[in-house]
């Protein structure tokens, strides 16, 4: 019977080695509660490296890490490979960047509920630049559980009988006591998760409002950890509420502060997505030379992430959108944004 | 736009939603599925329990459509702001019966494409791929499906099988080793609602919309549909049912986009 267990047709695109984990984070993680706060310009410099398998925190358009995105792109990373565990507006200009040479595609290239997307996926595709195997998002969850757990891969009951196992990395296996056939999921060791959060600590305890989607486990299963946060508080705040510390500071390596840093994307509880940001963007997808020319604008040529947030929302904007996420204000009528 | 004229997405989004019974949980994906989920949860079916793949359960009353399942008013005056394992491990343990999808292709056994059409290394287009979708058809005991009926979507053979339905028939889901008495209930489309023959598990017509004939439908699939005895004609939508979708599921239109 054991001959007859499939194999997905592509190897998994990070590393799913538990001992290998175990000795890195034994020689370059400290349990020591260290200050780590830093400039997200030295967090990439220091922690990010060409070529490496990134983790990007948030689900697609919804407290996407999209500062750390910025400084990427602005001290041109190159040939990463990204876990599309729902990656949207963030994977996107990156693709834009030519920052990325493959992908594990859960969902990806794709914009939610906008009557637009991007060809910018499918372009690179097409030219054999890109590199994409296929995932399931629940897949990625228990990959990552699975090396949060120290292990080298999971059982699980979705990705049988499809192409998109067939597509991926994962194989069957029987299991021993009931005899039935799973899925079994390589575990997902990232090299860098980067996770955007409500407010975190100068040591590295986070706190998020609302879905967490895989971040806690994704901090857990990557070897280096880059938080950016809306606000950084007290240590207090953590001490006194233990059980809404969704990331503990011995997962950090960089805290950095980062004001509307999801934008134009959404942060749960703060501020809404810049519609007419996201319609601008999409429609400068359509042309290659538009395209670059929006990069080079808004990434090469403003200064850092709050000149790049003045240059393109303004004081003004950034406001309403909070007001939106307040209930103050309505958000804009989706015809309103488009026909503009 | 008068109260008794109406658009085809709120013709299938109305169709969708009164599929959904009450006292159930439903796992629902970003856009017509989660309006009709939305619409059913504020007319007929109010202690329905919405799941969202990103983390999110049971929100109390949605103030307007999300423009993604992981939008952070899914987590208001919710059951769970959990994470997607959690919300992915209760579909896996059977606590969520129905799961509410879309996709860009589907053959006779409700199989699901939603990754790319043409070669799959040289593709004509590509889709964002499975997202929760194989997660949701392989997990939830019943799967609707909703999308736009023509002969480029139901087809013959799919380009890519994203998502399982019945793989290829009676029996082939639980030899793949999915969760047994699992599988697609309902496909609403353009046209009508279809349901699957408990002997074969194959594509079968229930119901049409007004104005739409049999002999239209099968027109419209690339593949043998059957034909129940008795094919029911769709209700209209009714006034209630679209004033709540216009002003209380959607009131900032992302719905009229499509």
């Amino acid at each position: 019977m054991n001959n007859d267990l499939k194999k997905g047709k592509n190897t998994p695109l990070a590393s799913y080695d538990p001992d290998s984990f175990r000795d890195w984070i034994q020689n370059n993680k400290s349990i020591n509660k260290l200050p780590k706060l830093v400039s997200m310009q030295k967090a990439i410099q220091d922690f990010l490296k060409d070529g490496d398998y990134v983790k990007l925190g948030g689900f697609g358009q919804v407290r996407a890490s999209m500062s750390a995105i910025y400084e990427i792109i602005k001290q041109g990373k190159k040939n990463l490979t990204i876990a599309g565990h729902t990656t949207s507006h963030d994977l996107d200009v990156l693709l834009a960047a030519d920052a990325v040479s493959q992908v594990e595609v859960a969902y990806s290239f794709g914009h939610e509920f906008r009557p637009m997307r991007s060809p910018v996926g499918l372009r690179l595709i097409k030219e054999g630049k890109l590199k994409v195997t296929e995932w399931s998002n629940a897949s990625f969850a228990w990959r990552l559980k699975g090396a949060s757990m120290g292990l080298s891969f999971v059982p699980a009951r979705f990705m049988l009988g499809t192409d998109t196992f067939n597509f991926s990395g994962a194989r069957e296996i029987i299991c021993p006591f009931t005899m039935q056939k799973y899925a079994a999921l390589p575990a997902l060791y990232p090299d860098v998760a980067i996770i955007h959060v409500n407010r975190a600590d100068i040591y590295g305890n986070c706190q998020i409002d609302g879905m967490i989607v895989s971040d806690d486990d994704a901090a857990r299963a990557s070897r280096r950890v880059i938080i950016s946060a809306e606000k950084i508080v007290d240590e207090e705040v953590f001490l006194k509420d233990p059980d809404r510390t969704v990331i503990s500071y011995y997962n950090v390596d960089a805290v950095v502060l980062a004001p509307f840093g999801s934008y134009p994307c959404e942060m749960p509880g703060q501020y809404w997505f810049d519609e007419y940001e996201i319609a601008n963007y999409l429609k400068a997808t359509s042309s290659d030379a538009e395209l670059k020319n929006y990069i080079k604008k808004y990434y090469h040529e403003t200064q850092n992430w709050d000149d790049y947030l003045q240059k393109i929302a303004g004081n003004k904007r950034l406001q309403d959108l909070v007001k939106i996420a307040k209930k103050e204000i309505n958000p804009p009528l989706i015809k309103d944004v488009w026909e503009k | 736009m008068s109260e008794t004229s109406y658009r085809l997405v709120e013709l299938m989004v109305v169709a969708a939603s009164r599929e959904l019974p009450d006292n159930q949980a439903v796992l629902v994906g970003t856009g017509m599925p989660l309006a009709a989920a939305a619409l059913a949860k504020k007319t007929h079916a109010p202690n329905l329990l919405m799941c969202f793949e990103a983390g999110a359960v049971g929100p109390d009353s949605l103030p307007r459509l999300p423009l993604t399942v992981g939008e952070g008013i899914t987590v208001e005056r919710a059951a769970e702001a959990a994470s997607m394992l959690g919300v992915m491990s209760m579909a896996a343990r059977g606590l969520i019966k129905y799961g509410f999808l879309g996709g860009a292709q589907i053959d006779q056994y409700g199989n699901l494409n939603s990754t790319v059409i043409g070669d799959y290394h040289h593709p004509k287009y590509r889709f964002p791929g499975s997202g929760g979708a194989n997660d949701i058809g392989s997990l939830c005991t019943h799967t609707i499906i909703i999308m736009k009926h023509d002969k480029q979507r139901f087809v013959k053979k799919l380009d890519f099988l994203t998502t399982p339905g019945y793989l290829t028939g009676v029996g082939a889901r639980e030899r793949a080793g999915l969760p047994k008495n699992s599988g697609p209930f309902r496909v609403v489309t353009t046209l009508g609602v279809m349901g699957f023959c408990p002997d074969t598990k194959k594509m079968i017509l229930l119901k049409r919309f007004a104005g739409v004939s049999i002999g239209q439908i099968i027109e419209e699939t690339g593949f043998e549909l059957l034909v129940s005895d008795n094919v029911e004609e769709i209700k209209a939508p009714t006034q209630n049912e679209l004033q709540i979708l216009r002003e209380s599921v959607d009131p900032n239109g992302a719905l009229d986009m499509k």
